[in-house]
Order: C-alpha cells, then sequence, then structure tokens
C-alpha cells in the first residue's frame, strides 16, 4: 500500500513538474492512457534462469544499495535491462558514503533527477569493455556525452585519477566495473 | 488507517488529475481511455487502410502486412530460397539468385523503399537490399514478385542501400565495410586498411518505363562505414546524405575501435554535380564482375547476365562532389524531411540529435567554411551546418521518420521508447515506451515529402515476454501508435518474420488495383509451354526428358510416364492453365532433392528431377484447388538403365489391360 501511496506521489509531481519542462517529460507522466501493454519494460520480464543483467548483478550485491537505489530514482533500469553492451563503472556505497555530506540525499530528490541521470549516464559506456582492454590515457565517450579519461599505474586502472577499479564482473549484457569513488562529470559550459 | 490511505490516494489522484488538466491537452480524446481494440479491428471480409511493407532481415525476403490489423498478407521471396513458392528451386527462378560468386541461396535483407515521383510514393515498386552479398531488387507491386536483382561490384556490407532520389532516378546503394576495389587485389593485410581498403557508394539508374536498373556510376570514396542514407528532397533534390561511421578507420573490435572519436560524419553528395562528371568523362571504367538478373512476365523465366566493368568517379580527385559534415558519435539513422531542408543524424552513442540545416551546408560550401580535409574531402564547421540539437532525447537514438505536422519521431534504442519532437524548435512533446528496444520505426510515406501520420509502426529488436514463449528464439514484434493525437498511443503489438529492419507503408489505394489476377496464357512465352492439353508431350533428347505438362482443375496431363530410366535428367515443366484468380497449382514428385513448384494461373514453372533409383513415383498437385484436389495426382515408372521400356505418356488412356495371370 506505502508503496502505492509513493509512487502516486511520484506521478503526481512528475506530472507538475512536466507541465512546466515540455524538454523532460518522464516516460511514465501518460498515467491515464489505457493499453494492455505492462507498465515496464524489459526489467519486468520474469525470468529467474537466464545469466543477469547489469542490474540485476547489481541488485545482488550488498555493497551497491545506494547505486541501486540512485538508478531506480533516475528512471535508468530500464535502459540498463536492454541489450546493451554496457560498461558499468558502479561505485560501491562506500564510495558514495566519500562525497560530501548530504550529496547523495540531495540528488536523490525529484527536482535533481537531471543532475542525478547525468552523473549516473557519466558511470555508463556502450561497449563492453573488459578490464584488459583498457589502455593509458584511453578515452571514454560516456552515455551523458562526456568523457572519462583512463590511467594505469602499477596494474591499476584508474578512472578520471579519481576512482580505481577494484573488481570487475561480467553480466549477460555488459560488463560491472566496481570502483572506489563516484566520478563527476565535468561542469556545464 | 486503512480509510485515511484511502483519502490520501484519492486526494492524490485528484492532484493528478488537476495537474494533467493544467497540462491542457489539445486532444482530450488521446489522453483518455481509448478503445485500442476497435482502432485496429478490421472487419472479416474488409480490407486494411495501408499495406506495411516490412523487411525480412536475416530471412532474406519481405512480408507484407495489412494496417491497422497487423494481418500477414504475404511473404516475398527476394534474396533466400523458398521451396514453398519454388523460388530458386525451379528451373526459371534459379537465375535470379546467380552472382559472381555463384548460386547465393539466403541474404540479409535490411532496408525497403518504395518508388516515388516527385518526393511522393507512386506504388510501382520496391527496392529492397541484400546486405551479405551486395545487391539490390527491384519488386513489382502488381505481382507481388521479384522482378529483378543486380549485384554491387566493389562493395561488401550493402547496408546504406536501397534508398531511392526523388523521382527514382537512383537507388543507391553505399557500401558498409569498406574493402580493397574489385580490381586491386584484396590479398594484403588486414591492417592496411587505411591504405588498401575505399568505401564505394553505386547509383543505380532506373528505368522510367521499365524500372529496369543499371549501375549508371560509383563513387569511390575514402574507407569509412557507410550506415544508413536518404535522399535530399524538394530544395535538396539532387543531394544525398550518408551517416559515416568508424571514421577512426578500425578493422578491429570496432565496438571499442570505432568509437573513439567524438564525431563522425553525414557525408553530402551532390549527385548532379556527378552526372556532370561523368558527362564531361571523368569517370573511370574498371573491370568487375557482377550478375544483373531479370525475369520476364512473358517468358516467366528469369536471365542471368554477368557484367564486366563500372565506371567509377574519385571524389578524393573530384573535389566537388562530397563533403563531409561533423555528426557526434558514430550516426546510425540518416533521414530528410518532408521539406527537404533538415538532415537528422541520430548517433547512436550520442547524448543529443544533431539537426542539420540544408540551407546552412549549401552556404557553408559556397563560403568555403571548412575545418579541414578528410582523406582529400572538404569537412564542414559543424557549427555552420548545425541548425540545432535536440537536448537528451532519450538514450541510443536510431532512425527517424515524420508524421507530415512538423514533428519528427526517433526511436530510443537504449531507453526503449520513442520520441516525438518538433523539428523547429526542436522541443520534445511526447515520449512512450516501446517496451523492448526499437530499431526502425516507419510512418506511411515517412521518408517521402507527404507523410500519412495516422500510425508509426515501430519495429523491436528483443521481444523478451511480449509473446507465449517458443523456446529460446521469439518474434520480433512490430509496435501500432496511432499518433493522430498529441500524445502516441500504443494501440497494437504483432509478430513478425525474422528481424524487421526499415520498412514502408502506403495507403491500399495506391497498390491495390493494379495487382494481377493471373498471367494471360495467350501471352506465355515460355520455351516450355504447353497452351493447352493437346500441346502436351514428352521429348527425349539423349538422356534429357522435358515432360510438357498441363494443370487445370483437377487433372495433371499428361499423368502417366513410363519409358525413363536411371541417368536421365527429367524436367517437368509444367503449365498452369487456369485463367482465374488465386487457382496457383502445385507440382511435387516424391523424392525430390528441391522445393515444389508453385504456378500461378497462365504461368510455366519446371522443377528438375534427377531420379536415383527404379521405381515407381507419384507427383502431385500440392495446393488445393478443388473438391477433386486430392484426384489430382500421376505416376512416373523409373526403369533401369538399360531398359527397353518405350517412352509413353498420357492422360486418361492407360487403362488396366486383360491380364491372364491376374486372372489365374
Amino acid at each position: 500500500m506505502k508503496k502505492i501511496i509513493i509512487l502516486s506521489c511520484v506521478l503526481s509531481i512528475a506530472i507538475l513538474v512536466s507541465c512546466n519542462n515540455q524538454e523532460q517529460k518522464p516516460a511514465t507522466n501518460d498515467n491515464t492512457v489505457t493499453t494492455t501493454a505492462p507498465a515496464s519494460g524489459q526489467e519486468a520480464v520474469q525470468d529467474d534462469v537466464s545469466a543477469k543483467d547489469v542490474v540485476k548483478v547489481a541488485m545482488s550485491s550488498k555493497d551497491h544499495t545506494t547505486l541501486v537505489a540512485a538508478l531506480k530514482q533516475a528512471d535508468l533500469v530500464t535502459s540498463l535491462s536492454n541489450a546493451g553492451p554496457f560498461t558499468v563503472f558502479a561505485p560501491t556505497n562506500a564510495a558514495f558514503d566519500k562525497l560530501p555530506a548530504g550529496t547523495v540525499d540531495g540528488l536523490m530528490k525529484d527536482d535533481k533527477k537531471e543532475d542525478l541521470q547525468n552523473i549516473l549516464q557519466y558511470h555508463v559506456a556502450l561497449a563492453a569493455m573488459k578490464a584488459e582492454s583498457f589502455t593509458d590515457g584511453q578515452v571514454l565517450g560516456m552515455v551523458n556525452g562526456d568523457n572519462v579519461t583512463v590511467s594505469i599505474k602499477d596494474g591499476k586502472i584508474m578512472l578520471n585519477n579519481s576512482a580505481t577499479i577494484v573488481a570487475s564482473i561480467p553480466a549477460s549484457n555488459g560488463i560491472i566495473h566496481v570502483i572506489d569513488g563516484v566520478l563527476l562529470p565535468p561542469a556545464k559550459k | 488507517m486503512k480509510n485515511s490511505k484511502s483519502k490520501l490516494i484519492a486526494l492524490l489522484t485528484i492532484v493528478t488529475v488537476i495537474s494533467l488538466q493544467a497540462c491542457k491537452p489539445k486532444n482530450v480524446g488521446s489522453a483518455v481511455n481509448a478503445d485500442a481494440a476497435s482502432k485496429t479491428y478490421v472487419a472479416p471480409g474488409k480490407y486494411d487502410e495501408f499495406y506495411n511493407f516490412v523487411s525480412g532481415g536475416f530471412s532474406g525476403q519481405m512480408s507484407v502486412y495489412g494496417l491497422p490489423s497487423g494481418r500477414l498478407l504475404k511473404v516475398v521471396p527476394i534474396f533466400s530460397v523458398d521451396p514453398e513458392k519454388g523460388y530458386g528451386y525451379s528451373e526459371e527462378t534459379k537465375p535470379m539468385l546467380n552472382t559472381s560468386n555463384g548460386f547465393v541461396p539466403w541474404d540479409d535483407q535490411h532496408h525497403l523503399d518504395l518508388s516515388q515521383t516527385n518526393g511522393e510514393i507512386d506504388g510501382r515498386w520496391i527496392f529492397a537490399n541484400a546486405n551479405n552479398t551486395p545487391r539490390v531488387a527491384r519488386v513489382s507491386l502488381n505481382t507481388f514478385r521479384t522482378a529483378e536483382i543486380i549485384e554491387l561490384p566493389n562493395s561488401a556490407g550493402n547496408h546504406s542501400s536501397p534508398f531511392i532520389t526523388e523521382n527514382t532516378e537512383y537507388v543507391i546503394a553505399g557500401t558498409r565495410f569498406s574493402v580493397p576495389p574489385d580490381n586491386a587485389n584484396g590479398d594484403v593485410p588486414i591492417n592496411s586498411y587505411r591504405k588498401n581498403f575505399k568505401g564505394s557508394i553505386s547509383f543505380i539508374s532506373v528505368d522510367k518505363e521499365s524500372g529496369k536498373m543499371d549501375i549508371a556510376f560509383q563513387l569511390r570514396c575514402p574507407a569509412v562505414d557507410f550506415d544508413l542514407s536518404h535522399s535530399g528532397k524538394g530544395k535538396s533534390h539532387g543531394w544525398f546524405f550518408f551517416s559515416c561511421y568508424n571514421t577512426e578507420q578500425a578493422n578491429t573490435l570496432l565496438e571499442v575501435n570505432a568509437s573513439q572519436r567524438d564525431k563522425d560524419f553525414i557525408m553530402a553528395v551532390n549527385w548532379k554535380k556527378a552526372e556532370e562528371y561523368l558527362k564531361a568523362g571523368k569517370g573511370k571504367k574498371e573491370a568487375v564482375r557482377y550478375a544483373h538478373n531479370v525475369y520476364d512476365e512473358k517468358t516467366h523465366t528469369a536471365t542471368s547476365e554477368i557484367k564486366t566493368e563500372v565506371t567509377v568517379l574519385d571524389v578524393s580527385d573530384l573535389k566537388d562532389i562530397c563533403y563531409f559534415i561533423p555528426c557526434p558519435k558514430s550516426p546510425h539513422g540518416c533521414d530528410v524531411d518532408p521539406t527537404g531542408e533538415y538532415i537528422v543524424g541520430s548517433g547512436k552513442l550520442a547524448a543529443l540529435i544533431p539537426v542539420f540545416s540544408f540551407d546552412k551546408i549549401q552556404k557553408a560550401i559556397a563560403a568555403k567554411d571548412f575545418i579541414g580535409d578528410y582523406e582529400g574531402i572538404p569537412v564542414i564547421k559543424y557549427e555552420s551546418a548545425l541548425y540545432g540539437e535536440v537536448k537528451k532525447p532519450g538514450l541510443g537514438p536510431l532512425h527517424t521518420e515524420f508524421d507530415g505536422r512538423g514533428n519528427a519521431i526517433t526511436t530510443m534504442f537504449v531507453s526503449s521508447e520513442i520520441v516525438r519532437w518538433n523539428i523547429k524548435d526542436l522541443k520534445i512533446i511526447d515520449r512512450q515506451p516501446t517496451f523492448y528496444s526499437p530499431g526502425h520505426l516507419c510512418i506511411p510515406g515517412g521518408d517521402s515529402k507527404k507523410p500519412n501520420g495516422k500510425y508509426v509502426i515501430v519495429y523491436n529488436k528483443i521481444t523478451k515476454d511480449r509473446y507465449l514463449p517458443t523456446g529460446p528464439e521469439l518474434s520480433q514484434s512490430a509496435q501500432l501508435f496511432d499518433i493522430t493525437g498529441d500524445k502516441m498511443q500504443l494501440i497494437l503489438d504483432f509478430p513478425t518474420i525474422g528481424e524487421p529492419h526499415y520498412a514502408q507503408a502506403v495507403s491500399a489505394d495506391l497498390i491495390k488495383n493494379n495487382s494481377v489476377k493471373f498471367f494471360k496464357i495467350d501471352e506465355n512465352n515460355n520455351a516450355f509451354v504447353s497452351k493447352g492439353e493437346g500441346a502436351t508431350k514428352v521429348v527425349r533428347t539423349g538422356n534429357r526428358i522435358d515432360v510438357y505438362m498441363t494443370a487445370i482443375r483437377s487433372h495433371l496431363t499428361p499423368d502417366n510416364i513410363e519409358g525413363v530410366k536411371i541417368g536421365d535428367e527429367v524436367y517437368f515443366h509444367v503449365t498452369n492453365l487456369e485463367q482465374d484468380w488465386d487457382v496457383p497449382h502445385g507440382f511435387a514428385i516424391k523424392g525430390a532433392l528441391t522445393g515444389e513448384l508453385l504456378i500461378m494461373p497462365g504461368e510455366t514453372q519446371t522443377l528438375k528431377w534427377t531420379p536415383l533409383k527404379p521405381g515407381m513415383y507419384p507427383f502431385y498437385c500440392t495446393d488445393f484447388c478443388s473438391a477433386l484436389h486430392q484426384e489430382m495426382q500421376g505416376y512416373i515408372r523409373i526403369s533401369t538403365a538399360d531398359s527397353k521400356v518405350p517412352l509413353l505418356f498420357s492422360t486418361g488412356k492407360n487403362m488396366p489391360v486383360a491380364d491372364t495371370s491376374f486372372s489365374k
């Protein structure tokens, strides 16, 4: 029941917001059109036997609850359940905790959804990049449109000199590289 | 507690309703409950309003659906053999699949384009590409059969194809995989891509009356991947636009290595200028080999000719044919709006959709507003060609079609949605989930000057969970949206054949009255026709047996054949004598290592059969044609190689003889 209320709240707010912002109507704002289609996309497919996609892998990790909550808040679950292929740099909960106090809570607010989307999309590239395929100085184009620079020192792969890949986990639709810092996109011009 | 929760929900619902009203949808009908079923219901016996021609992808064929019902009307074999229709199995159709490599029984059919006159669909032909062994086909919309296939030399991965110019002057085919030209030595290291590989774009002329295709010329271009293309129209008639990726010129792990540059290109081609150079004799003739296959509706027979020369214009030498326009991140779709002014490049890895202006491109070219050149081709400054950018459209923009009301609709592969945006102010109007990764989309006439913005059909690549499970592979789905209101409304899902890529749709009125009902038997010029049962015969020429056979409800003539021996090759030339709509006869013989024949009324088709052991072989009509269809059968007796059984054939005469041994 609580969930329904929260959902309704989100919808109400989303709809209110959408009136003011023609460019950024959320995909789910139209709750009055009745079709026989289910309300969610590929993430809702009932399938417990297939290899897990990047979202499901993240969901099964105790160290990524902040990331998973953020992906849900940013409406990115459907996208990341897609065929991909994705390279996801997945900051751990500890990595999020390293951000200044209140940063995450602030980003989780509905009026900051666009900022949250921008940050999370800065952690995703459309390519399945294995750890061994990264090269020193490599520039990766991320989904949000900005670039991440790879550096390799003493066998450690660093991103933007601010986060290190601590583990790599293959998923059905790409690869998750667990990182120990949150990547912050360059400030918009 | 329960009560208070209910109240809260009720309150929120009211807030939602109020906020919706605050949005003031122009068309309330589209935002309230609508009966999707009634919108797609076409009563039994009634025609659909539109034909929808859907590419078959790895099936190699084209399927034809009715809209809005989503009913499958026909599968037209083009690039793959079809034992059901005898296509590629009958002697008459085998030459259609001939290539410079020999007989190719399969291909990967990606895109379709209907012929146009003055930028509007004229309902005469539909063109289809073969991606793997590069070819372009022309399908007749009178017979819904493949009329012609032309192979493309110097090409590989014929992907940005087969898109037509405004008056179907040309069908254009750009190569996705650049390769060393055919007359060069291709036996070179793969990593010499930059040095030895070239991209080719073929301009295939189309005869105004007959539709006959011919490669007028090819443009020799830098080695990149030419992905998709569309013709200019109206003010931009005379120009063609191609999306290019892999401008990094990678030859391995393109997944990573072709995604390095921030911008790849849209290539603008001034083909009228190319025609001038061609006329001025600037083309170089090159020795190549390619097949040109034509199906003759009078002889009901295809012929295949191997051609040996193509004229090439080198665009690095002839500087003012091609211009590159930077386009973000591996552009895929390259679509031109109905006015011809706006060119939309969809960078599948980009976070925006750039829209280029034809006028600005012309100004930039005139002012030589270039930032340099790429492999000898001028590169126009991005900002100088850009009309504007659609910001944050969604993730993974792929393809765009136009609704004829000033809007564009773009598929978003990664975020699984379609997004409608206004071409003028580049603002997003509506977005609707497609649930499963959409690839191409199609609006009737959506790439012409006159779109019919009633529906958009979205072709999804993945259909997990959309239909009843059918094992590991699921039929890919098409989704029909009503786009007449402010909100695009999903009204139907329907399964497709193979993998649908680009599709076309057109008002049925333009096509349905031209449909051929049968072929006139008097005009049948097949070399082995029997224009009547009196003309049937069996002729031995050495070890070749020609059976001149007829089929009419409900018997085959001859239906008893004896005197054929091991070592013989038997050709059954079956003429369907019917002169009545929708009465094909089929023909099949036991043990034949081939398909059946499916012979249209008035047509002759030939099945070659080599008997391998002596015995009795029944043959019969496979297409239920009448109440006595089951009686439409016969026998051919196969004797040993040294047999002295005389050649005999008949229908209704070979009666049992008085057999004394039997009466004992």
